[in-house]
């Protein structure tokens, strides 16, 4: 055999084994920012099932505010019906959701015999991380969508993306209710 | 971040090899030394040696520093809001299995973690830890432990950490045989074979004493960095560099232990406990980079990604420490409002309920009885206490003590 051929089939392997890796490494990437998807879903579901339980108790304690826990209640039934509705949707809802829960937290401040209450505070405690761990999934899935599309876009990797067909990924973006409050101003 | 784990372990494994080569050679000469001709048995005999102290601190390490810290395992009853805690940071890292918890018995906070990969980590704090930080600053110290996990820097410190506490007592033990039975030796053999043998004495003793303090300048010049990155980590993790900041600060206020100083272990620990106030920390021979420089860095990041810490560092050192890997994705993040905040209102326990749990907390692990009264007082029992009967000092009511039962809290 003469060199150049060698060095072409030498070459030639080099290839193949780049894109036997850049595939994997695609593929990675792409199970990674599906499992942090799953997780979400995992947060999203604690959180319904939370609800229930907070709604029975401050219910106990409060005589005047049926219509707040109405909305809640309601607001939970129409997060869980979008769960299969694809990711704007559903990340509509529970937007909706956390809206409902924090218009819940204030009014439940004037009722100091329910703060003290331990299931309540077990409950509160509950739900706050849920709330946290809903949010920090959401940022980890964030992170790995971007990871996930970097790679897709960046040369040469691109090459293989369009070749098997991996498709950009979107990114999950709950609005917080807080940031669209106008700021107070005080004199 | 792939850079900076696949760097500790190429570190961990090169540290593992060096150590092997030091020791096989140290053996070879020793061996020589004292017994001329000995040095293949003497290679051998580090060989095993080696092998035995790689597995027992791959695998066996995280045990053995967590039981010299006293640290008691607790499950998430124990201390749901430390679990919660401890649960959002995985998700937020990224870590899929839960580390174990442990909880130190000291008033004095600080925190550190052990654990060769993600899988098989364990996080510890201590008990004046959870009851002087709230929220926020738990969850930033817990960030930055879970950080020191993921990039791998627990492996690489537990593995120089045992190879820095071996090479000293392998070292200690020679000096101390060789200052005895050296002189026995050398008068057996004749005028020629002395020289060699001295010569090679005179070798293995410079071994003896230099490897110790090779390994610790190694060992120390090290662990500065990581901890910057495990503090960049840390505040993109939780969104909230103003957390691990005041946790920084409340921690450096007084982080001693009231054990023995292990210098060995010292590095583990979030804060350096054997630094003083008065004693900066900072210099050549410190594990930790200033406390004061952290938190001024911290606090002048302008977001929460990496590349903010990035611009903070440089701003304040002129120099760089996030890998350009992790810069290249790392997208604009920004800082999230602290936890108890007047708008949203949610409660936090106040400091007296606080170290109330984290009393029962450790009676509960120290295998005390609980017992309720109807009147509303709480009993909590010793294990020493052997009567089968108890009166309630407050109403007078007779309880049995439940013989053999786990405590009801």
């Amino acid at each position: 055999m003469s060199p150049v051929t060698i060095v072409l089939i030498v070459v030639f392997g080099l290839v193949v084994l780049w894109l036997i890796g850049a595939y994997n490494r695609l593929v990675r990437l792409r199970n990674q920012y599906k499992n942090a998807w799953a997780q979400i879903d995992v947060q999203l579901k604690r959180r319904w099932d939370l609800i229930p339980n907070l709604v029975e108790t401050v219910k106990g304690y409060t005589k005047h505010e049926a219509e707040t826990l109405q909305k809640v209640t309601e607001a939970r039934n129409i997060a869980q019906r979008a769960a299969g509705q694809g990711v704007a949707k559903q990340a509509e809802a529970e937007s909706m959701l956390s809206g409902a829960l924090s218009r819940l937290m204030v009014v439940v401040e004037a009722y100091p015999e329910l703060k003290a209450n331990q299931n309540y505070l077990a409950l509160q405690e509950e739900l706050t991380s849920t709330e946290n761990k809903i949010g920090f999934s959401r940022q980890f899935y964030n992170d790995t969508v971007m990871r996930f599309n970097t790679k897709i876009q960046m040369f040469p990797t691109n090459i293989v993306a369009g070749v098997f067909n991996f498709k950009q990924a979107e990114f999950f973006e709950l609005k917080d209710e807080a940031a669209r409050e106008a700021p107070k101003v005080q004199f | 971040m792939w850079e900076a784990i696949a760097r500790n372990r190429r570190k961990s494994f090169v540290l593992i090899s060096v150590m092997g080569a030091f020791m096989i050679g140290a053996g070879m000469l020793i061996a020589e030394a004292i017994w001329p001709g000995a040095y293949m048995a003497g290679g051998v005999v580090a060989i095993v040696l080696w092998a035995i102290l790689s597995l027992t601190s791959f695998y066996g390490g995280d045990t053995v520093f967590l039981a010299s810290a006293g640290a008691r395992k607790i499950q998430k009853n124990d201390h749901p809001t430390l679990y919660n805690i401890v649960e959002e940071m995985c998700i937020a890292a990224g870590i899929s299995k839960m580390p174990k918890i442990y909880i130190i018995d000291d008033n004095r906070p600080n925190a550190f973690a052990v654990g060769r990969d993600p899988e098989h980590a364990s996080v510890a704090v201590t008990a004046g830890l959870l009851n002087r930080l709230n929220r926020d600053e738990v969850q930033g110290v817990v960030a930055h432990e879970l950080a020191h996990i993921r990039n791998r820097d627990t492996l690489y410190v537990m593995v120089a950490a045992i190879m820095v506490g071996v090479i000293a007592l392998m070292a200690d033990v020679f000096l101390r045989y060789a200052w005895l039975t050296g002189g026995r030796h050398r008068s057996r053999r004749g005028k020629g074979g002395n020289q060699a043998q001295a010569v090679l004495l005179i070798i293995a003793i410079l071994f003896a004493i230099l490897g110790p303090i090779a390994v610790q300048l190694l060992y120390f010049a090290l662990s500065r960095r990581r901890e910057y990155l495990a503090d960049a980590c840390g505040a993109l993790f939780t969104r909230y560099p103003e957390g691990l900041a005041s946790a920084l600060q409340k921690i450096s206020a007084n982080p001693g232990l009231k054990e023995k100083k292990n210098r060995v272990m010292s590095p583990m620990y979030i804060v350096n406990p054997l630094q003083t106030a008065a004693f900066a920390a900072g210099g050549l021979g410190s594990t930790h980079p200033p406390t004061k420089d952290r938190i001024r860095i911290l606090r002048s990041m302008a977001g929460a990604s990496l590349a903010d810490y990035e611009a903070a560092f440089a701003r304040s050192t002129n120099q760089s420490v996030v890998p350009k890997s992790a810069l290249e994705t790392s997208r604009a993040v920004g800082i999230r409002p602290p936890w108890r905040d007047e708008k949203h209102k949610k409660p936090e326990p106040d400091a007296r309920q606080k170290a109330r749990q984290t009393a029962d907390l450790l009676w509960k692990l120290n295998k005390y009885v609980f017992i309720a009264c109807a009147c509303g007082t709480r009993l909590k029992l010793p294990p020493s206490f052997k009567l089968s009967k108890v009166t309630c000092p407050r109403c007078g009511r007779v309880h049995d003590v439940p013989r053999g039962a786990q405590a009801k809290a």
